[in-house]
């Protein structure tokens, strides 16, 4: 099995009949995702790629059963979609869209809170568990199936530590990318309590950045829900200029955090394997699973 | 977009929020016919910088007559302004408000500003206000109170009105200052401001509140629907320093010049930052940010690398691209060889292509005739880079 996905997904797409959305979607039927429809307001009846094009969330999650929605609805119209998507009670929810307008994400949190959909994203390359399923934009060509989980805030990052982690002959359980955009969705701390959750995964990969407090998170939650595998992380920006500071309200919000010194003696504190730079994921990962 | 006072302080009247009398002006015989018009005994010429920390970087002055306005006007325009929140470069004034002086009674403070961390909308009050605020509510962490307004609801405005009595202020003046605060909570949600800080809010003896100091930062993705914020920010960005950085947005590049000699060409922005952080770590330094968007086209990414080409710091080039999703390595390959074909002086050029079409791109570049160095990962591409840079290399 993988997180959050599995061989009894069944993918609706919002806005499958964009440019962007048409030329991703036919590479993940090609994968072998299970793709049962589209949802273009003013469209329905019609088809794309061969699957059936309804107005709304509802009439297509009626109309297939699918249990998960990927979003590839301009920014205007994004948080929308999301919240549509919430409403017909998508288990999954995966937005790709990026430059959403940050309140509009508060607003969807509003929505999330007490609901049973999961959101991934926005600005979210999506999840990809090798030989099952992609909800995606990502590359495939170096994912193999295997014992990692990856959860991460950057794409192009994400490519890399996937290609590592298959050079080291390790391969991955699933990878998620939880969006760059200051307010998403699902967290790494969630993306860490689902992998120590997982049969299948046998060691987890975090990969953080400056900004915002994901990461320390990830390190309390580590600490507090007993988690049991291994896990190492690599935070990037240790040497990104410093951030422009604009009158007082953030020093107010959220002082001594965001900083990568920050992050990384949080997840050191958490007892997590730090990756010292970031060509050494994969063999830091094979080295702390060969320990155990 | 970080606004200026004067912008901020227009958003706020439109708000309803009082703000003290005051007209902007860009020249020093501007200021001295605000001064005029405004016909008082005593101003303010204040700074106009996107930062705070004005007042004890000697940004705000006082003047007693029109004439003296256009002094003290005089005196700070064109000038560059360096305050505890600019940087060692400062800010370059280019406008200054003329404003009337407020005497007040007590100093407040009000904030709303999104927290990234709880996916929600924070409101900050307290019953003090000024420029160090944030080192007083470090001492007395209860001088702050913070409620999540991310829905104003009736039970919100009854937790914001309770809070506003708490900081001593008498009933009315509570009341006042609690119904202030939901014009701003409201304010934030209209303009998409992911900040809007009042300090100090000014208490008159007579029990009006008064917004002596506006910060307000706009969302830049929310502006797609805020056509008059974004006519806004061609004043705020060029007076904000480098053209060339708005320039490489249009082409899809998030760039940033930094101080270093060794020019960089990444995809994505976590890469980019693994990649200086590499590069730091083998000794060089990078002479800019540069993350390529997944919709950059093969002319986007030539521009790009005209200008690390058009730095004169430049000793060295590195390239490090992942390709996935709609981004492949040929895309960066072309960019790459139509930059070099124009290119005046030869760089050494590292290259380390991984991902989509990652063999492809290197037999592109070289038939554009580019002479590089080709790296075997990420880590030996910073190696080679640094060493390009001190004139070594392989």
């Amino acid at each position: 099995m993988a997180i959050l996905v599995g061989p009894d997904t069944r993918v609706i797409c919002q806005g499958l009949t964009g440019r962007a959305a048409t030329y991703h979607v036919a590479r993940m039927m090609a994968y072998g995702t299970e793709v049962v429809g589209g949802v273009t307001p003013g469209k329905g009846g019609s088809s794309h790629l061969d699957v059936p094009i309804f107005n709304t969330v509802a009439e297509a999650r009626d109309a297939t059963s699918a249990n998960a929605s990927l979003l590839f609805v301009p920014p205007a119209n994004a948080s929308a979609a999301m919240i549509e998507a919430i409403e017909a009670e998508i288990p999954l929810v995966v937005a790709v869209t990026e430059r959403v307008p940050v309140l509009d994400m508060v607003r969807v949190r509003q929505a999330l809170a007490g609901s049973s959909t999961r959101l991934v994203g926005p600005n979210s390359q999506g999840i990809l568990a090798p030989g099952i399923a992609q909800l995606g934009v990502m590359t495939t060509v170096n994912a193999r199936k295997g014992g990692i989980g990856i959860a991460s805030r950057s794409a192009s990052l994400t490519s890399e530590i996937v290609a590592q982690t298959s050079d080291a002959g390790l391969g991955q359980s699933t990878t998620v990318g939880v969006g760059g955009d200051p307010v998403h969705g699902l967290s790494l701390a969630d993306c860490v309590e689902l992998f120590n959750a997982d049969p299948e995964t046998e060691g987890i990969v975090l990969i953080g950045e400056i900004g915002g407090t994901e990461e320390e998170q990830a390190a309390e939650r580590i600490r507090s829900a007993g988690i049991t595998k291994p896990v190492v992380a690599l935070i990037v920006g240790q040497h990104a200029p410093a951030e422009r500071r604009m009158g007082h309200a953030g020093a107010l919000a959220a002082s001594g955090r965001g900083g990568a010194k920050d992050k990384i003696a949080a997840l050191a504190r958490a007892g997590i394997e730090i990756v010292p730079e970031a060509h050494l994921v994969g063999e830091t990962m094979r080295k702390v699973l060969a320990v155990r | 977009m970080n606004l200026l006072e004067f912008q901020a302080k227009e958003l706020l009247a439109r708000a309803g929020i009082a703000t003290p009398r005051g007209r902007v002006a860009g020249s020093a015989d501007d200021a001295e016919r605000v001064a005029c018009r405004l016909g008082l005994s005593r101003f303010l010429v204040k700074a106009q910088v996107p930062a705070g920390g004005r007042a004890a970087a000697d940004g705000i002055r006082f003047a007693n007559t029109p004439t003296e306005v256009k002094q003290t006007a005089a005196a700070l325009l064109g000038k560059r302004l360096v305050t505890a929140q600019t940087g060692a470069a400062g800010k370059l004034v280019q406008w200054v408000y003329v404003e009337e002086v407020v005497l007040d009674a007590r100093h407040l403070y009000a904030a709303v500003l999104l927290d990234r961390s709880a996916g929600s909308l924070m409101l900050l009050l307290s019953g003090e206000g000024g420029e160090d605020i944030e080192t007083r509510a470090e001492a007395n962490p209860d001088l702050v109170t913070r409620i999540d307004v991310s829905r104003l609801d009736a039970a919100k405005r009854d937790e914001i009105e309770a809070a506003a009595r708490r900081t001593g202020l008498d009933a009315a003046t509570a009341a006042s200052f609690a119904a202030l605060a939901e014009d701003l909570v409201e304010a934030a949600f209209a303009l998409d401001a992911t900040l809007i800080e009042i300090n100090p809010l000014a208490l008159t003896a007579d029990g009006r509140l008064i917004a002596l100091d506006a910060k307000i930062t706009i969302d830049d993705n929310a502006l797609f629907r805020h056509a008059d914020l974004a006519a806004l920010r061609s004043a705020s960005v060029i007076e904000d320093g480098d053209p060339q950085e708005v320039e490489a947005q249009r082409h899809q590049l998030n760039y940033m010049r930094l101080d270093g000699d060794i020019g960089v060409v990444v995809n994505g922005a976590g890469l980019a930052l693994a990649t200086i952080d590499l590069l730091s770590a083998a000794g060089g330094a990078p002479a800019n940010f540069m993350d390529i968007r997944t919709t950059a086209s093969t002319l986007d990414v030539a521009y790009g690398f005209e200008l690390i080409l058009s730095n004169p710091r430049t000793r060295a080039v590195l390239v490090n691209v992942h390709g996935g999703g709609m981004q492949k390595c040929d895309t960066i390959a072309e960019g790459i060889g139509i930059a070099m074909r124009r290119a005046a002086r030869p760089v050494p050029i590292v290259v380390r292509f991984a991902g989509n079409n990652a063999q492809f791109a290197l037999t592109r570049l070289k038939s554009y005739g580019v002479p590089f160095v080709e790296a075997e990962d990420m880590r030996d591409a910073a190696d080679q880079a640094a060493a390009a840079a001190k004139g070594g290399g392989r």
